[in-house]
């Protein structure tokens, strides 16, 4: 049964990098960014969760909620003071412009806490469930049950909330959208913090499941993220959560059974080969170009 | 021939020899010490890749994220030549050239047909691949890297490379080609409507970005004598791409600038290095706020700048 407690690690992985790929996908869908900026919010997340855990000794929640409003309002400021002033220049400014924010955060942070890996708190017991023949640890299982509920708390927002219908308004054409009353502005602020929001707790989980969080933690996770969202077709949520399992599961599963060195190779040729076949991802929508 | 001996053409060599040779007799004579005569090798080998991905990204309009794919496939084809084969380093650093191109020629046809960020996306898939594939090659060092390679690119020689694509990237975009390339930055389908080969130009200015850049790798690594795959990341691509965004896309002055200006800044800034970090990244998002289109934007620093200036304050005078 050793097929099957991969599938479940690798599951619990991917529910991780659908959070992350959430994040990309709907910044993407309203602003055609890539916010390469996204890997490094989940990792100040792991590190707000650090801080709020052993330094003021919070138990799991709220840990998990402190960490979830900190890199929301980071994601928020971010937007505000280097993305918004761009808003009208050619897309690949932005995109240099988060890069040097992506490094800056990482940067910043290994100024602030040292290159050293920090041990993170066991927020929950360390035990295990049996289902058969199949052993689930603790933490892979809180890992899948938070990502899901905040999927649906997600799903939610988007479709049944007026926040989301503007949100999807401005994905769609974000010039009519503000001709109809909505304020753009400041729902690619709530874009940015629930996108963010997500990548934080992403890296609350991920780093009570693996207890050890640098400040170069969130380089690799962001770029797996990222492929997966584009795998899933970039700028839309059901494709970020395909994408993201699809990821988790590959990763884990060539680890297991091909080789460890050879799955980034392995993840990133997927998704040149699906790229390949349907150029827009496995859930985009084709959009045919006019002149 | 003839256009040799054109006026402006006649001019620019005179003016390249004279700062080559300004440049080598003060390292030559010891007044550009053993350091700073290394940045200048490096600001070369910077610009030869700053130039060529220009020509992809700045004058096709195709976002590269895998440049420095292509730059570890000229490095470690040319230090295998060299090493194992005591091949001579030029011939060395022109097949890892071609070999980087073939290796452009063959992601590019199939990934050229995608359009917009789907292009870059790929192209940054297939570095890490290039990366990965490199680290677990043991014939190639593996993960902790090829060392011994031969220290032999020296002044004259990366001075040689850098003038020569420049000039052969200036003349390709001044050529109907290049017409047709810039075409396709402008708008793609409009192009294809006026009977632009648009897949077939894109192929070409892709294959060549990527031959410099193999020769850019080439240099590199018989200048640093020592190859780690983890130095060909999507780090490295980025930071070439920086090079260019900062000099402005579409302009080959500006990449030069822009690539001899932050490879020295780093180095001037060692001094502080922990704060280094932190203000490079800084001062690139202040830049992009401030000037998005980059320092010279897509225009050319020549010396008709000052001309119009003069006959500005002329005008004023009158």
């Amino acid at each position: 049964m050793e097929f099957l407690q991969q599938l479940i690690n690798g599951l619990a992985l991917g529910s991780v990098y659908a959070l992350l790929a959430l994040g990309y996908t709907m910044v993407y869908g309203i602003i055609n960014l890539i916010n390469f900026a996204h890997g490094e919010i989940y990792m100040i997340g792991a590190f707000i969760g650090y801080f709020a855990s052993t330094t003021f000794n919070l138990s799991l929640i709220p840990t998990l909620i402190i960490s979830m409003i900190g890199s929301a309002i980071l994601g928020m400021i971010i937007e505000k003071v280097a993305y918004k002033p761009l808003r009208n220049s050619p897309r690949i400014t932005l995109l240099i412009t988060a890069i040097g924010m992506s490094l800056l955060l990482q940067n910043g942070m290994r100024f602030l806490v040292g290159p050293n890996p920090k041990p993170y708190k066991d927020l929950i017991p360390n035990s295990f469930i049996n289902l058969g023949n199949v052993q689930i640890n603790s933490k892979t299982l809180l890992m899948l049950g938070v990502s899901a509920l905040l999927v649906l708390l997600l799903q939610f927002i988007v479709y049944k909330t007026k926040v989301g219908l503007a949100m999807r308004a401005a994905s769609y054409d974000i010039e009519a959208a503000s001709l109809m009353g909505i304020n753009v502005n400041n729902t690619i602020s709530t874009t940015f913090a629930i996108g963010s929001a997500l990548a934080g707790i992403a890296g609350v989980l991920v780093a009570i499941a693996y207890p050890s969080i640098n400040p170069y933690m969130g380089t690799m996770p962001g770029l797996r993220a990222f492929v997966a969202a584009v795998l899933g077709g970039i700028g839309s949520i059901p494709g970020a959560l395909v994408g993201g399992v699809l990821i988790g599961l590959i990763e884990t599963l060539t680890k297991a059974y091909i080789s460890t060195s050879f799955s980034d190779a392995i993840v990133f040729s997927v998704l040149i080969i699906i790229l390949l076949i349907k150029p827009s991802g496995l859930l985009g929508k084709k959009t045919n170009e006019k002149v | 021939m003839k256009d040799i001996l054109k006026k402006s053409s006649f001019k620019a060599l005179m003016a390249i020899i004279a700062v080559f040779a300004l440049l080598n007799t003060l390292i030559q004579t010891g007044v550009i010490n053993y350091y700073y005569s290394g940045i200048i090798n490096l600001i070369l080998i910077n610009v030869i890749l700053a130039v060529s991905l220009n020509l992809i990204v700045g004058f096709t309009g195709q976002l590269c994220l895998g440049h420095a794919g292509f730059m570890a496939v000229g490095a470690y084809i040319s230090a295998i030549l060299t090493l194992k084969t005591n091949m001579p380093l030029i011939l060395g650093i022109i097949i890892g050239g071609i070999i980087a191109s073939l290796f452009a020629l063959l992601i590019g046809i199939p990934t050229l047909k995608l359009t917009g960020d789907y292009f870059a996306i790929t192209t940054l898939a297939f570095g890490e691949i290039i990366k990965v594939i490199i680290m677990n090659m043991d014939y190639l060092g593996g993960a902790s890297g090829l060392s011994g390679i031969p220290i032999k690119t020296k002044f004259p020689l990366a001075f040689i490379f850098t003038v020569l694509t420049i000039v052969i990237i200036s003349n390709i975009i001044k050529s109907s080609h290049g017409r047709a390339i810039i075409s396709i930055r402008e708008n793609e389908i409009a192009a294809q409507a006026m009977g632009v080969n648009t897949f077939k130009y894109k192929i070409y200015s892709f294959v060549i970005a990527a031959f410099f850049a193999g020769i850019a790798g080439a240099l590199y690594s018989h200048y640093i004598g020592f190859l780690q795959p983890a130095s060909f990341d999507y780090l490295q691509s980025i930071n070439i791409l920086v090079f260019v965004v900062f000099g402005g896309m579409g302009s080959l002055s500006g990449s030069i600038i822009s690539a001899s200006i932050l490879t020295f800044l780093p180095e001037a800034l060692r001094s502080i290095n922990e704060l280094r970090m932190i203000i490079y990244p800084l001062a690139l998002i202040i830049l992009m706020i401030f000037r998005p289109q980059g320092l010279l934007g897509n225009k050319e620093l020549s010396l008709k700048i000052f001309k119009n200036l003069a006959n500005r304050k002329e005008d004023k005078v009158c």
